[in-house]
């Protein structure tokens, strides 16, 4: 693997409470790879995200991004919530516009890159829309135009379609895999959904349940690109990867709710 | 979701039935009585010429003036006095803890209590009565806009950091519209303090205003005059009211709520 985009080494990362949710996780990405971390609910991969991301200073261990330690934000990845990060009180244009803003980028010249990256995402006359009047989908895609739109080097995303339904999910896998594969960035991708996983992934990292949890899986998904996340759940290769991989993500599924009943 | 006519319809209804009560009450003798005699209840008919009488002269218009003046002046420093104090006390959270109990203990008073003050500082101007509108609606827009600035969603506010936004743009492009939209869904209750602040302060010494109006016409037990200064004092409301509604639906079109009144 080359120089590697992100780099975790022996990362634990506790809360002030002494909660200790990740123990010392080592992880490399490398440029222009597609890596999946996929785990039950409350085993802490969203907080190993948020450590590149340098939203959370680790307790342990260190992060490199190009080789070099984070301090602070990682000035050089774009990040993709979960939540509804939009700005409320701005339309969609101006949502996507306010990162080239924020560096400078004369107002006119944002808004008209604005409307090209909607018009990739699929929102051409979109953008004089708010946030409320968009549909969670919608809502999603100006969220990754967004992010897109600064050209970041590395792509952070926490459960970007969990809140949306299964059939939009698919759609936008699609389409992340359409933009990713335009100038292929180093990409992690949080989930707790596998197929969604190996459908969009080089590679899929199974976390152990919390707290203290650890990467217990890297498991590369040798299905040929490009792909179509829709129909790539019909090939019998889908189902021999899904198999192997589920068999032991079950046990610590299975031990994350025993946990919490 | 009542018919818009037949919500007028009713609402009319009720103006004319309690007109109604009062009329009969005072002007058609029911065995021989008044059941709303003259002297402490007037008639609808002297209240409505009484108003005619008042706008067939120009010194109503002063009045109206003078006290539309107070409350612009008193909403306008008590919104910006707000929302830097709010920002303030957001911001540094050292400040707001010190402060807390004075400011709690501050809004906890009775402000017409410092009306007299005001006065003896300011005198019977203007000036005493736009103070206490000040300190109505200093409040009012402080607690909103340190609830804004304290209360925007982490998750909008992560986001604009991973997208380069510096301290300044965030308050600018984060903090501002949040508090903002905070501070306007309180507009109405602001202005409407504002007026009160002026009205008594006006009914507690002046020499103009509508606040004036009426309690120059109680000290001589005209009635007629309160009532007629009353209705003229609701329908200022009114309308200061269905201005400051035009305001905050342009001004908060990307509100999910102000869209579905439109």
């Amino acid at each position: 693997m080359a120089a590697g985009a992100v780099s975790l080494d022996r990362v634990t990362i506790a809360y002030p409470n002494g909660y200790e949710a990740v123990t010392a996780a080592d992880l490399a990405v490398g440029e222009g790879e597609f890596v999946s971390l996929v785990g039950p609910t409350g085993c802490g991969k969203s907080t190993l995200l948020n450590a590149a991301a340098g939203l959370i200073a680790p307790a342990a261990g260190e992060v490199r991004i190009f080789g070099a330690p984070l301090q602070g934000l990682n000035r050089q990845a774009g990040y993709l919530f979960q939540q509804d990060a939009l700005m409320p009180w701005k339309n969609a244009a101006d949502n996507v516009a306010i990162g080239l803003e924020a560096a400078g980028v004369p107002r006119k010249d944002a808004l008209d890159r604005a409307h090209v990256w909607l018009t990739r995402v699929g929102l051409k006359n979109f953008g004089d829309r708010y946030p409320h009047q968009l549909s969670g989908g919608q809502k999603k895609r100006v969220a990754m135009a967004q992010m897109l739109i600064r050209d970041p080097k590395i792509l952070l995303m926490d459960e970007p379609f969990g809140p949306l339904d299964a059939q939009t999910r698919q759609i936008m896998g699609n389409l992340l895999l359409d933009l990713w594969a335009a100038d292929r960035k180093a990409l992690i991708f949080v989930t707790h959904d596998l197929e969604e996983a190996i459908a969009l992934s080089d590679r899929v990292i199974i976390m152990s349940s919390g707290p203290k949890a650890r990467i217990i899986g890297d498991h590369r998904i040798d299905l040929p690109r490009p792909r179509n996340a829709l129909d790539i759940r019909l090939d019998p290769r889908f189902h021999e990867i899904q198999q192997s991989i589920w068999a032991q993500l079950r046990a610590e599924v299975i031990k994350a709710y025993g946990d919490a009943a | 979701m009542i018919a818009r006519p037949t919500l007028l319809s009713l609402q009319i209804l009720v103006a004319v039935v309690l007109i109604g009560i009062w009329y009969i009450g005072s002007s058609v003798p029911i065995f021989g009585t008044y059941f709303l005699p003259k002297f402490f209840f007037s008639t609808p008919q002297d209240v409505f010429w009484r108003i005619v009488k008042m706008f067939s002269g120009t010194t109503i218009w002063k009045h109206i003036g003078i006290t539309l003046t107070e409350t612009m002046l008193a909403f306008v420093i008590g919104s910006v006095g707000g929302v830097v104090f709010g920002f303030w006390f957001a911001r540094k959270p050292l400040v707001a803890a010190v402060f807390d109990p004075y400011i709690k203990m501050a809004n906890a008073l009775p402000r017409v209590v410092l009306a007299p003050i005001f006065m003896l500082w300011l005198g019977l101007g203007i000036w005493s009565k736009v103070a206490l509108g000040v300190t109505l609606v200093f409040f009012i827009v402080f607690f909103n806009v340190y609830q804004g600035v304290k209360e925007v969603s982490p998750v909008v506010l992560a986001n604009a950091r991973m997208l380069g936004l510096n301290e300044r743009q965030l308050f600018r492009h984060v903090y501002w519209p949040s508090a903002l939209s905070w501070m306007f869904s309180s507009l109405h209750t602001s202005v409407g303090f504002a007026l009160v602040g002026a009205v008594v302060g006006e009914y507690l010494g002046a020499a103009a205003g509508l606040g004036y109006l009426i309690h120059e016409a109680e000290g001589v037990f005209d009635v007629t005059g309160v009532f007629a200064g009353m209705s003229i004092l609701a329908a200022f409301v009114l309308i200061v009211d269905a201005v400051v509604t035009q305001i905050e639906k342009a001004l908060l079109v990307w509100r999910p709520e102000a869209t579905q009144k439109n």
